[in-house]
């Protein structure tokens, strides 16, 4: 900067002697200036000097009073926040999210059928660093009430506590640890437009108890589960005599004589890799004695593998009940599996096969079906879907029919 | 299995006990601070913060890596040698997590999750998750340039994860542009 001035100032000096002399060459003077114009000429120059130093100096204080100001603004707009944190920090605390789908479904030899099927709110909060609150709130297919077809439910409601950096305790009503959809089944997150059926008919998601859990991980990527939750309150006799997913009792005025126990222990330490496996055991299925259904146990494996494009889900799952009733209605064991490979060409774009073998109580829930279909991604939060199916029922009957079906689905979450 | 009676007891004593131990005792969080992480990298010689201002191009970059504005006017950095620091946050699925990122001239150095507040994802947390980061840069159009396995049933975690890496590289190269004399 120092020697940019000065070798400006040298540059002045001999532009101005230089004109000087010109000047005095037009007048056919002497070409050399005299003492007293050189000391002109000097002096002429330092005010310039003295000029330019002044007003270079106001320049700086200028630049460092408006990078002052403009520090002295930031820091009070952020002091501002801080101050207003104590208002905004309930605000700041306390979280909405949600999800919905509506479904098409043209199955053959039944009306076509449109349906918001679940519109769902998340609601949570966060007390402490350690302790949170978190809810979901559903309305199914569209209107609740007296001769309504719909439901509001609420299907999680508890609190969870951090117990140690790797161990985790709730009470409340929670999702069980079951399955692959049970605790995840945001619409964008799987392929089809329903659900599959292996978990709905023998893993009846979505599946929410009342009660305590504990869950824990390791660095190594296994973690485990433990919960003690209201149980099941299967039906012995009518249509859905010891159909599992009527026996729910959503924690509504549940029946708690007897509970469940449910542990799993899964592994995730290969990124793309999902290794699981639960067990749950109901100490009395109808929550009655004497009705011909005693104790049940649920067992599920499930792999998912991911990787780049390609995808694998595959599942299985099998009850064994207990009691002289379920037995003789050949209902003592129900199980099903299905295998879903996947493939996504691009980012925004997935296609997908899956094939289902279910053994449920009622006959229509006893078949083997193919299906393919593909996602689309506009957003990763928003996808549209459609699917064909084709279902063979074990044993044809009324109410159990082979059928084909086509389904379309917008989904979205937020 | 059990009596009645027996299994009453057990199992309410374990109720019991389940929901009373958190009252007890509950973790401090986070995993590691900001403050303990930037000694780490720069092995207790931490430079002077600096800031990156959002404004103009950087601020509409930074608002589509992230999908929605920076909740900010300005970031903070730590910056040596073309090697910089960085502590951000993006929310999962409701909660924020906070991440410690550092980035070098070969790329993301590191990444490591100094806080993790959701119920789900806890894997994003560990190693063998954040070791598919080091190396990774940055495409043209601001992408990772390899692919990120996910994790099945943290996929918000893991898209917020990623979104962070692509800031960081993204405002070091800014930082880069800044300090370089010739540009």
């Amino acid at each position: 900067m120092k020697r940019k001035f000065l070798s400006t100032l040298a540059s002045a000096c001999l532009l101005v002697g230089s004109q000087y002399v010109q000047a005095d060459r037009a007048n056919g003077q002497h070409a050399t200036p005299s003492i007293e114009q050189l000391w002109e000429i000097i002096q002429s120059q330092q005010a310039e000097i003295e000029a330019l130093k002044k007003e270079q100096q106001e320049t700086a204080q200028q630049a460092a009073d408006a990078d002052e100001k403009a520090e002295a603004a930031v820091v009070a707009v952020e002091e501002v926040d801080a101050k207003t944190a104590g208002v905004a920090s309930w605000v700041d605390k306390t979280t909405i999210g949600g999800y919905g789908e509506l479904h098409y479904q043209n199955i053959e030899g039944e009306d076509n059928d449109l349906d918001l099927h679940r519109f769902v709110l998340f609601f949570g909060h966060e007390f402490t660093d350690s302790i949170r609150f978190f809810s979901e709130f559903e309305i199914e297919h569209d209107i609740a009430g007296e001769g309504q077809k719909g439901e509001v439910e609420v299907e999680q409601a508890y609190v969870e506590f951090d117990l140690r950096d790797n161990l985790q305790a709730k009470g409340g009503v929670f999702l069980l640890p079951v399955g692959i959809l049970n605790e995840t089944h945001e619409p964008a997150t799987f392929y089809g437009v329903e659900r599959n059926d292996v978990e709905s008919i023998i893993i009846p998601s979505t599946w929410w108890e009342g009660g305590a859990a504990l869950n824990g991980y390791l660095d190594n990527g296994i973690s485990w589960d433990l919960a003690i939750t209201s149980g099941l309150e299967m039906p012995t006799t009518g249509d859905n005599a010891f159909r599992v997913r009527s026996g729910r009792q959503k924690v509504s005025e549940a029946t708690a004589n007897n509970l469940a126990y449910t542990g799993r222990l899964k592994y995730t330490g290969i990124p793309g890799l999902e290794l699981a496996g639960t067990v749950n055991y109901q100490s009395n299925a109808t929550q009655s004695n004497n009705d011909g259904l005693n104790e049940g146990i649920l067992y599920e494996t499930h792999a998912i593998y991911q990787h780049g494009a390609f995808g694998l889900r595959a599942l299985y799952a099998r009850w064994n009940f207990n009691g002289s009733a379920v037995s003789a209605a050949g209902d003592d064991n129900q199980y099903g599996w299905y295998v879903e490979p996947s493939y996504r060409p691009w980012e925004k774009v997935g296609l997908y096969t899956r094939y289902e073998k279910l053994y449920g109580a009622r006959d229509q829930d006893q078949f083997d079906q193919w299906e393919v279909g593909a996602n689309f991604w506009p957003h990763p939060d928003v996808v549209l879907k459609a699917d064909y199916r084709s279902r063979n029922v074990d044993a044809n009957s009324s109410g159990a029919d082979d059928f084909d079906a086509f389904d379309l689905g917008i989904g979205y979450q937020f | 299995m059990f009596s009645s009676p027996f299994q009453t007891l057990v199992t309410s004593a374990s109720g019991f006990l389940l929901l009373l131990c958190p009252c007890l005792v509950v973790a401090d969080s986070p995993y590691q601070t900001s403050d303990a992480f930037l000694d780490e990298v720069f092995i207790d010689d931490v430079p002077a913060p600096q800031v990156i201002w959002l404004k103009g191009e950087v601020k509409e970059t930074t608002a589509d890596i992230l999908g929605h504005a920076y909740p900010g006017i300005r970031i903070r950095y730590w910056g040596k040698d073309n090697r910089t620091a960085w502590v951000l946050e993006e929310v999962g699925k409701t909660q924020p997590i906070t991440v410690g990122l550092v980035v070098n001239a070969d790329g993301l150095e590191s990444l490591r999750v100094l806080a993790f507040r959701e119920s789900r994802g806890w894997e994003v947390r560990y190693p063998f998750f954040t070791d598919q980061f080091p190396g990774t840069r940055l495409t043209t159009g601001n992408k990772l340039d390899r692919n990120i396995d996910g994790i099945s049933g943290a996929t918000l975690s893991v898209r917020a994860l990623k979104k962070l890496a692509r800031l960081a590289l993204y405002l070091h190269q800014q930082t880069v542009k800044v300090d370089d004399p010739t540009s």
